[in-house]
């Protein structure tokens, strides 16, 4: 090694371990500060759910599941037909938008993969998945609730499956491209029509991943509030007719925390606290769902 | 078998199928396609009578004038801006750290946890965001740093117009922070993702020449990801213009750009519409709301087909590098 070292002055020397130093120096810092990043994120996590369940459990009694929600300064009162809203609403908006993004999915990966209308649907898809909210609940606004004159249940639907099919598209998609060739081509070399392909071969080893994004979306779903605001809009009181307007938790939640009366913001903590529950338990049985079967 | 029998004849089962199938997948793709259509269809249709009274001139002016029906989407624009850009000076650099955490510091055990407790932070809904931020945050952020910082600029000219405003912690800034950690995810998570597809080989040579962590991530990881950093920072742009209600808990809903401070009561595109909207008569007031959202549905639709395209640019680059 020696007669391949160089040999240095010692004031070249002293300002190359100076040199070396201050890069030694740089990286720490920089480490530090990223750890402090995850940190930070981590932190707001915790504020935000700590806050979440100290103010919101308080309220949680057996009456926010059978009472209707209440007038301002009432004394007793609950989120029953919110929270049935809510439910029937997401289910509904699922059932109507789970096929038509599955198919779609279906259609970018075995059919039009290479085409353009492939790639343009891929595309115009992904811009669905990050485009505002409420600007759907525009479009529902204009051709919906306009034409029948009256805010709806079905028009809340409507929109809440407008935001589940680009998120269901996008994991089927995923998902299927994942399926190794060969098992499609072994099927198709006994003779087994595409269809079949894919609903029993190709759809059936992606299983679990279209139901974790099939999961994913009904969490997105079951916390959104603006494209509700001006579809389903609210009511006070129960009803299972989809033609009237129809509360939901997130709308709710939304009058409720905003208004100067003390119970009902007691109200949107406890909402809060049981739309927040709910949507990280879908998120978290979605992951487990997902490993497990992986 | 004897040679001369026949082959079995070839049963097919229902040939229909196979079509049908294929109609109901293609009809799904181009339903997507239509989608889009009709929503700016419908936009146009809705906006056309104040777009006719107001043409572009509508994008900078200050009026919002219901009972005069003197309609310009200047303040919600800029609140609208304003708000994001605030979310993304925070959001970038925090984002970065989370992404150079996950890729190259954390213990391999930490990683999936951390990474999902990250994730998670965007599964939150945003009315939880915006109730927590106007009851819970905004307080705060009032008594910690908006009356220290009046305190110590007073009488300062420029400083001073950047903090002024009522002490309720309502306003641009609070919009623009809650915003921030509702972007971090997205923008963290499509970092980590764009980091992780750096070929080993080319961290390992910089390693090997004997580059410290940072040196490595910001002169070969950065450089050769650059425009998937750029797409994440950008989709997360468009996640932020477009969120409504954790930024109506916190902005104030105040249609006057009467100072520049950032703790001043404003209002933004999205909110507007949540709080006007199923209010507003039809009519001028209504049209005008839908032509705010045509700027925001247009806006955002730059902005994430920017963020597609550079991200399809870092995937087309991946199969040509060796």
């Amino acid at each position: 090694m020696s007669n391949l070292s160089i040999k240095f002055t010692p004031a070249q020397q002293a300002g190359r371990l100076a040199m070396h130093r201050k890069r030694k120096l740089v990286n720490v810092l920089a480490l530090l500060m990223s750890f402090g990043a995850m940190a930070f994120g981590v932190f707001w996590l915790i504020w935000i759910l700590v806050e979440t369940f100290r103010l919101g459990i308080d309220g949680l009694t057996l009456s926010v599941f059978t009472e209707m929600t209440p007038p301002p300064q009432a004394d007793v009162g609950g989120l029953a037909n919110a929270i049935f809203g809510s439910i029937v609403m997401a289910g509904l908006a699922t059932l109507l938008g789970t096929p038509i993004g599955v198919m779609a999915g279906i259609y970018l990966a075995e059919y039009g993969q290479k085409t353009w209308l492939g790639h343009a649907t891929r595309f115009i898809n992904d811009i669905l998945l990050s485009a505002p909210s409420i600007v759907i609940g525009l479009f529902i606004y204009t051709v919906v609730v306009v034409r029948f004159k009256s805010f709806s249940g079905v028009a809340g639907v409507l929109a809440l499956a407008l935001i589940v099919i680009p998120v269901v598209i996008r994991t089927t998609e995923n998902m299927l491209t994942l399926i190794p060739n060969a098992l499609r081509e072994a099927a198709y070399a006994l003779g087994t029509p595409k269809w079949k392909v894919i609903s029993s071969v190709t759809l059936k080893a992606a299983r679990s991943g279209v139901i974790t994004g099939i999961l994913l979306a009904i969490a997105r779903i079951s916390g959104e509030t603006a494209p509700l605001l001006f579809t389903a809009l609210s009511n006070q009181f129960w009803t299972s007719d989809l033609t009237k307007p129809m509360a939901s938790l997130p709308v709710t939640i939304f009058k409720f925390a905003m208004s100067p009366y003390e119970n009902w913001q007691k109200l949107a903590w406890t909402g809060v606290f049981l739309i927040t529950l709910s949507v990280l338990l879908l998120n978290i049985a979605a992951r487990v769902f997902f490993r497990n079967k992986h | 078998m004897t040679p001369h029998s026949k082959p079995p004849e070839r049963r097919r089962v229902a040939p229909w199928a196979d079509r049908l199938f294929s109609v109901l997948a293609h009809g799904a793709a181009w339903f997507t396609l239509l989608l889009l259509v009709g929503i700016l269809g419908s936009l146009v249709v809705g906006a056309a009578p104040a777009i006719e009274r107001f043409g572009l001139g509508f994008l900078w002016s200050t009026d919002w004038d219901p009972v005069q029906e003197k309609f310009g989407g200047l303040v919600m624009i800029y609140g609208t801006l304003m708000t994001s850009l605030i979310a993304l000076v925070i959001a970038v650099p925090v984002s970065f750290g989370i992404a150079l955490f996950l890729t190259e510091m954390s213990p391999g055990w930490l990683k999936r946890p951390l990474g999902t407790a990250i994730e998670l932070l965007a599964a939150v809904p945003s009315v939880v965001y915006g109730m927590w931020g106007l009851l819970v945050f905004s307080p705060i952020l009032s008594t910690w740093v908006q009356q220290p910082l009046q305190k110590a600029f007073k009488g300062v000219p420029v400083l001073g117009t950047f903090v002024s405003g009522a002490p309720v912690g309502i306003g641009l800034l609070s919009a623009g922070i809650i915003l921030a950690i509702m972007i971090i995810p997205f923008i963290a998570s499509v970092m980590r993702d764009v980091f992780e597809v750096t070929p080993p080989m080319l961290k390992e040579s910089a390693y090997g020449l004997g580059a410290t962590t940072w040196e490595v991530v910001s002169r070969v990881v950065l450089p050769y990801t650059k425009s998937g950093v750029v797409g994440g920072i950008m989709l997360g742009l468009g996640r932020a213009l477009g969120e409504t209600m954790a930024v109506t808990f916190v902005i104030g809903n105040f249609n006057q750009l009467e100072s520049l401070s950032l703790f001043a009561a404003a209002n933004s595109i999205t909110s507007a519409l949540a709080n006007e909207f199923a209010e507003a008569g039809e009519g001028l007031h209504q049209a005008s709301l839908i032509y705010l959202g045509l700027v925001l549905f247009f806006i955002t639709f730059v902005v994430l087909s920017l963020s597609k395209l550079l991200l399809a640019q870092l995937r087309k680059g991946e199969g040509t590098k060796s």
